[in-house]
């Protein structure tokens, strides 16, 4: 069964006030209003969402969502898939409707962070790594410091390479008002700020956000009486590459984006060069790079050029997070994956105002952990 | 101590130690030390962004160990991810591990409420 996206919200990315319950509210109803419909549509909820017991001391957030938004008494679910949660939410969504569970599945993903300090932050994101690795104190951005260092050492890549996704993601995020942060930044700047996870700087790294997002998926039938304005998940793939990280074969490709990609184009009968628009998990800036070599659009290696030659920027050939990506957008972990798929959808209805592409079809890929889990979603324009 | 890896009856070996062989699937049923074997850094980094109880700076490297020796399976190698004993560390550099009782304090962060969960022990990595 065809599944369509029906309609897309998201809250404003960043330092909120509200906690999880309300941001998930918010988004949530600003989704169903978008579509135009009820609660009492709404068959299936799901909530992407990974820690909110470790943040806030709040679970079973699915069920709250459900009672705020009057969707009683929908099958309703969490789904944790940690960074990649929101992606996770998407696989789940469609299958809801693939499968003929569910007529009206809402997604909703989203996170609480800000409120700790970056080192709570940090530790509640580095438990997802294997006790081996823990101990060590090894953190996500340490993985991206040894994974950066590894890519341009072998690869001969130039530093600059890096700067240029953050001053990329940057100056596309200025057109997101729901972007955390809607200013340029140079690449003197990136370059100069200070170490994190050496040779990676501050400004190769996503910010700590609060914020949420949702998606509404329905049947491609369904989808074309209710409106005129709808995208159809043509394909989708999930997968799983090693818990511990260095016990990957080859620290520079991610094993999940090529299993998950790979499955994705199969079930859209497409491939990387039908490609218009993608929106890829900069949570790092070299993560853009591996994902670019992962989904078959850059040979290994060689995903930096396209970087520097303006293939990825928004008026290039292929325009990357035109949303901002994480870098610029903000990373509200459960959420983020949602927000690909809204940003994707915007682009493909024709929705994304200043951030406007020429779109047909669409790819977004959503990074759990270091490349532990992964989702790719293809979503096309209806025809 | 040790530094135990494991290895399944084809001939696989992982680091850290798995039930199933991550390789083919057969059941790990024999592990082998490599604490006293040298190895090679792949790849560092200095961290200067650690979470509680972390020292800071950081600075960890994933290091690559030629076990057939120790593991009785030729050509075999492991990567183990630790904390070097010094910043001043470069990819190539050899390194031994070194046994440390305590590489993080186990009383702050996420895991304090039940430290008794976790190894806290283990080895860094030492130039040689």
């Amino acid at each position: 069964m065809g599944v369509a996206i029906i309609g897309a919200s998201m809250t404003k990315f960043g330092q909120r006030d509200a906690w999880l319950q309300s941001l998930l509210a918010q988004a949530g109803e600003e989704c169903l209003d978008d579509a135009g419909v009820t609660p009492a549509d709404v068959e299936h909820l799901y909530v992407s969402n990974m820690a909110s017991g470790e943040f806030e001391g709040q679970t079973g957030v699915m069920n709250a969502l459900a009672h705020d938004l009057g969707v009683l008494p929908a099958y309703s679910e969490r789904v944790d898939q940690t960074s990649s949660s929101g992606g996770a939410g998407i696989y789940e969504a469609w299958q809801s409707v693939a499968s003929g569970a569910s007529e009206m599945t809402l997604l909703v993903g989203g996170e609480k962070m800000t409120h700790k300090t970056t080192g709570q932050a940090t530790d509640i994101i580095a438990s997802i790594t294997h006790p081996a690795e823990y101990k060590h104190g090894v953190t996500l951005p340490s993985f991206a410091g040894m994974t950066a260092r590894h890519y341009l050492e072998r690869f001969d890549a130039p530093r600059e390479s890096l700067a240029r996704v953050a001053v990329k993601n940057h100056k596309n995020g200025v057109d997101n008002p729901k972007a955390q942060f809607q200013k340029e930044i140079t690449m003197e700047k990136a370059l100069e700020s200070p170490i994190i996870a050496d040779p990676l700087r501050l400004y190769d790294f996503c910010p700590i956000t609060d914020g949420s997002a949702a998606l509404l998926f329905t049947t491609e039938e369904r989808a074309k009486e209710l409106t005129d304005e709808y995208a159809v998940v043509s394909g989708i793939g999930g997968a799983t590459d090693t818990h511990v990280v260095h016990e990957r074969d080859d620290p520079t490709i991610m094993g999940g984006v090529v299993d998950s990609s790979e499955a994705a184009y199969e079930m859209a009968g497409i491939g990387p060069d039908d490609l218009d628009v993608a929106e890829l998990h900069d949570m790092f800036t070299i993560l853009e790079f591996l994902q670019l070599e992962g989904i078959g659009v850059a040979e290994q290696g060689t995903a930096w050029e396209l970087a520097t030659d303006g293939t990825t920027q928004k008026d290039g050939e292929l325009p990357i997070n035109t949303s901002g990506g994480l870098k610029s957008k903000g990373h509200p972990l459960g959420a983020s994956g949602v927000a690909q798929g809204v940003e994707i959808y915007e682009q493909l209805v024709g929705e994304a105002g200043p951030r406007q592409v020429d779109a047909e079809t669409a790819l977004a890929c959503n990074v759990g952990g270091f490349g532990n889990c992964v989702i790719t979603t293809i979503v096309e324009a209806a025809e | 101590m040790t530094l135990e890896a494991g290895n399944c009856p084809n001939g696989h070996v992982s680091y850290p130690t798995h039930p199933r062989c991550p390789e083919c699937g057969e059941p790990q049923d024999e592990t082998f030390d490599f604490s006293e074997v040298t190895g090679e850094v792949v790849t560092w980094t200095t961290s200067t962004a650690t979470p509680p109880g972390v020292r800071e700076p950081n600075t960890l490297a994933i290091v690559e160990f030629d076990v057939s020796d120790v593991s009785g399976v030729p050509d075999a190698s492991v990567r183990a991810l630790g904390q070097a004993t010094t910043d001043d560390i470069e990819t190539g550099d050899a390194v031994e591990p070194v046994y440390v009782e305590e590489l993080r304090d186990p009383d702050v962060g996420l895991k304090s409420a039940n430290p008794e969960s976790t190894d806290w022990d283990g080895y860094r990595w030492k130039p040689v």
